[in-house]
């Protein structure tokens, strides 16, 4: 669990799946749209390819992820646009996108077709939260830097009324919002995770060799 | 069979038929078709409505005080080209009525002459004639200088708002600096001289064809237009 949340990170460490991570998050509820959703598509492909890896010959395992995802996604955008069509106008080609989010791929290959069910889905979980929480972080510091707000048009996803959010000043610095904005904080996510870790180790260092004297 | 699955006889083991591989890709095939129809099903109703409050709620800045009560996705007309209106692609028209009566259209059109590639522009014209608003769907004018024309950057377009062909004079519909009624923007002539020029081409269409276009309210429209309904 504790992998797919921080170790191995997709987003920080694997560095995958950097094409939606970079391009919708512009704020919060977009992130934590596209988070659950590829959440979604990560747990159900885990779990799918783990159920049926005795089926799938290694010749054809390809074509196989291809059409399970595909259904996936064609699910999860038939989903959004009934159920939340304003995130899903927001988001636009980015739900369709998921089909191509390289994570998905890659933990079915190298996790789902070599493990058992419920292994599966757990690991699908973690790394599908480890993902939508990276997504979140960076989209609420790309809102709070770029427009001083957070937060805002959470109704897209929750329903009700227009939400302005919690405007802490009007006017933010635009560039958080354009794409070389995304970059940066992602750069920023990357650096404070290795800084943790890091200083982390440290103080594992010093209470080994305390305990050592 | 160049997976590495050992030596010979574990190659021999694990390696499908092509008739294997086949019926297996099909069933899962066939299982992901029976739950992407499944999922379609489900969802197809509330996707529809959806569809039609949001086109409801994206021409309304552009109705102000129009009353119309017939619903707005059961009135659309789709006019292939030629049409006659601005632009090569085929044009939307959403016809409003109240009680029965002709009220209002919106017309999707494209302006094509605009600074940076043609410009989609929604006009909405009341019966009389009358202009109600028109909004700036897409474009691609320059930042600060031709995208000034996108209502929420300057009120530009506001001049376009209660005008009709006869107020201005119909020849002086164009820009100042043509010698027109119509501001244009700094540093900009092309960009706004497009936009009015289309409007005025949205216009003389809808006073030649406004009794066609709300007339075919049941079977479409034939003519020189070869108009269909949607």
């Amino acid at each position: 669990m504790k992998a797919g949340l921080w170790n191995e990170n997709p987003g920080l460490v694997q560095l995958l799946g950097l094409c939606p991570l970079l391009a919708v998050t512009t704020s919060f509820v977009n992130g934590l749209g596209l988070g659950l959703a590829t959440m979604f598509v990560l747990t159900c492909s885990n779990a799918l390819v783990s159920a049926t890896r005795r089926f799938i010959y290694s010749e054809i395992r390809i074509p196989m992820y291809v059409l399970i995802i595909a259904s996936l996604v064609t699910c999860i955008e038939l989903i959004f646009e009934a159920w939340f069509p304003a995130l899903d106008r927001s988001l636009g080609i980015f739900i369709a996108l998921i089909v191509t989010n390289c994570t998905i791929v890659a933990r079915a290959e190298l996790f789902a077709s070599r493990n058992r069910l419920v292994p599966s889905i757990v690991d699908g979980l973690a790394m599908g939260a480890g993902f939508a929480l990276l997504l979140c972080a960076i989209g609420a510091f790309r809102e709070l830097v770029g427009q001083g707000s957070i937060f805002a048009r959470m109704d897209m996803l929750f329903g009700g009324e227009p939400i302005r959010g919690l405007a802490l000043s009007d006017r933010g610095f635009l560039l958080a919002i354009l794409p070389p904005g995304a970059f940066f904080s992602l750069a920023l996510a990357v650096a404070a995770k290795n800084a943790l870790d890091r200083r982390r180790k440290r103080v594992l260092g010093l209470l080994a060799a305390r305990q050592l004297s | 069979m160049t997976t590495g699955t050992g030596n010979g006889s574990g190659r021999k083991q694990r390696s499908p038929t092509a008739w294997s591989s086949g019926i297996v890709l099909a069933t899962v095939a066939a299982i992901c078709t029976v739950l992407v129809t499944i999922t379609h099903r489900l969802s197809a109703p509330r996707i529809a409505e959806n569809e039609k409050a949001y086109l409801e709620q994206s021409l309304r800045p552009a109705l102000a005080n129009v009353f119309y009560d017939n619903d707005l996705s059961e009135s659309t007309l789709v006019l292939p080209p030629p049409h006659g209106l601005p632009g090569n692609e085929t044009a939307t028209v959403y016809r409003l009525y109240a009680e029965e009566r002709p009220a209002a259209a919106v017309l999707v059109v494209t302006a094509r002459d605009g600074y940076a590639g043609p410009i989609r522009l929604l006009v909405a014209v009341e019966y009389s004639g009358k202009l109600t608003g028109v909004q700036i769907l897409e474009h691609n004018e320059t930042p600060g200088l031709g995208d000034l024309i996108e209502a929420s950057r300057s009120d530009w377009l506001k001049q376009l708002e209660d005008v009709s062909l006869e107020d201005p004079p119909r020849d002086r519909w164009a820009i100042r600096r043509d010698g027109g009624a119509f501001d244009q923007l700094t540093g900009a002539s092309i960009t706004p001289r497009a936009v009015v020029r289309a409007v005025k081409e949205t216009l003389l269409y809808f006073e030649a064809n406004r009794d066609e276009i709300f007339a075919a309210r049941e079977q479409p429209v034939t003519g020189q237009n070869q108009e269909s309904e949607q």
